[in-house]
């Protein structure tokens, strides 16, 4: 079974390309946008939503929500499941600590870590 | 229908997480690398998982020697089999239904049995797309176990099912786990 259309070698090369080679390009471009991002915190918070239901989270008309929920999905941030007769958005999480794993290696995760920290204890001061 | 009305707010009820990868790699390879012990023990948590595959089989996964020097260290114990559950559907390699239950903690023990099903799709000539989706309704030690909640406490927590997952997919694409 083929998920995407792909009935020629090229077609597959080009997805194959296009699926890796964009992966990070997309997440990156996904997430600068602050709407698609509070989508995302919508989703954290909880998980499994109709458009409906997001629609209600944005000042946005229904068709713009659909289009950054398409751009969330072929990022990979957003995965949708059939439920009935409705359809339900997940977060997922992976292409995000793939890029975690891709950039951040223990060693600078302990630095950042402590960066982190130190700026929690700062902001905590003030 | 009423039925139809009925299993919709059930549905409605469930708390599903759902996860998805792709890995450059035959869906035979992802399956086998889920399903074979020699594979899933050497990725993720590290603790080898034992299935069989049929309808009513039984599924379980033993402690890992890290796991077993970690709790050692910490002076708690660790039970020979930490997640024990049963195989439901299995259709190589595409598709995987089990129920779940985590005995490693008493916490997770008393969530009880969770449902989890790996499909496996193949969207470009050897490229896969893995989807796992863990309906965790009701088990909300288990779901936060595996949305990665206790990663930076140590002592084996783990990242979770996107932890898991991206080490799957470095071990299959590269050959090795992710550093550390």
């Amino acid at each position: 079974m083929v998920a995407f259309p792909c009935r020629d070698p090229l077609t597959c090369d080009l997805l194959v390309t296009y699926l890796f080679a964009m992966d990070d390009d997309r997440v990156f471009k996904a997430l600068a946008d602050p709407t698609r991002r509070l989508l995302l915190d919508r989703l954290f918070v909880r998980d499994g939503q109709t458009l409906t239901e997001l629609e209600s989270a944005v000042e946005m008309t229904r068709y713009g929500v659909m289009k950054h929920l398409r751009v969330l999905e072929e990022a990979g941030l957003v995965v949708s499941r059939k439920s009935g007769r409705e359809k339900l958005h997940f977060l997922n999480p992976v292409p995000i600590r793939l890029i975690h794993d891709r950039w951040i290696d223990k060693y600078t995760e302990h630095r950042v870590a402590a960066l982190v920290d130190l700026k929690h204890e700062l902001e905590e001061q003030s | 229908m009423t039925t139809t009305e009925t299993t919709d707010t059930a549905q409605d009820e469930r708390t599903l997480q759902v996860y998805r990868v792709y890995i450059k790699v035959a869906p035979e390879k992802v399956w086998q690398a889920i399903t074979d012990p020699e594979w899933n023990g050497r990725y993720g948590y590290g603790a080898p998982q034992f299935f069989e595959l049929r309808p009513g089989g039984s599924y379980r996964s033993t402690a890992s020697e890290e796991m077993r020097k970690v709790s050692d260290e910490m002076g708690y114990g660790i039970p020979d089999v930490v997640v024990d559950g049963e195989v439901l559907e299995a259709d190589p390699p595409r598709r995987l239904v089990q129920t779940f239950r985590m005995l490693m903690s008493p916490d997770a023990a008393a969530d009880g049995f969770t449902r989890l099903t790996y499909e496996i799709a193949e969207v470009a000539p050897g490229v896969s797309r893995l989807t796992v989706t863990h309906d965790v309704t009701g088990a909300p030690n288990l779901a936060a176990v595996v949305a990665g909640a206790y990663e930076d406490q140590g002592g084996g927590g783990g990242g979770g099912w996107a932890w898991i997952l991206s080490d799957l997919k470095s071990l299959l694409e590269t050959g090795s786990v992710l550093a550390g």
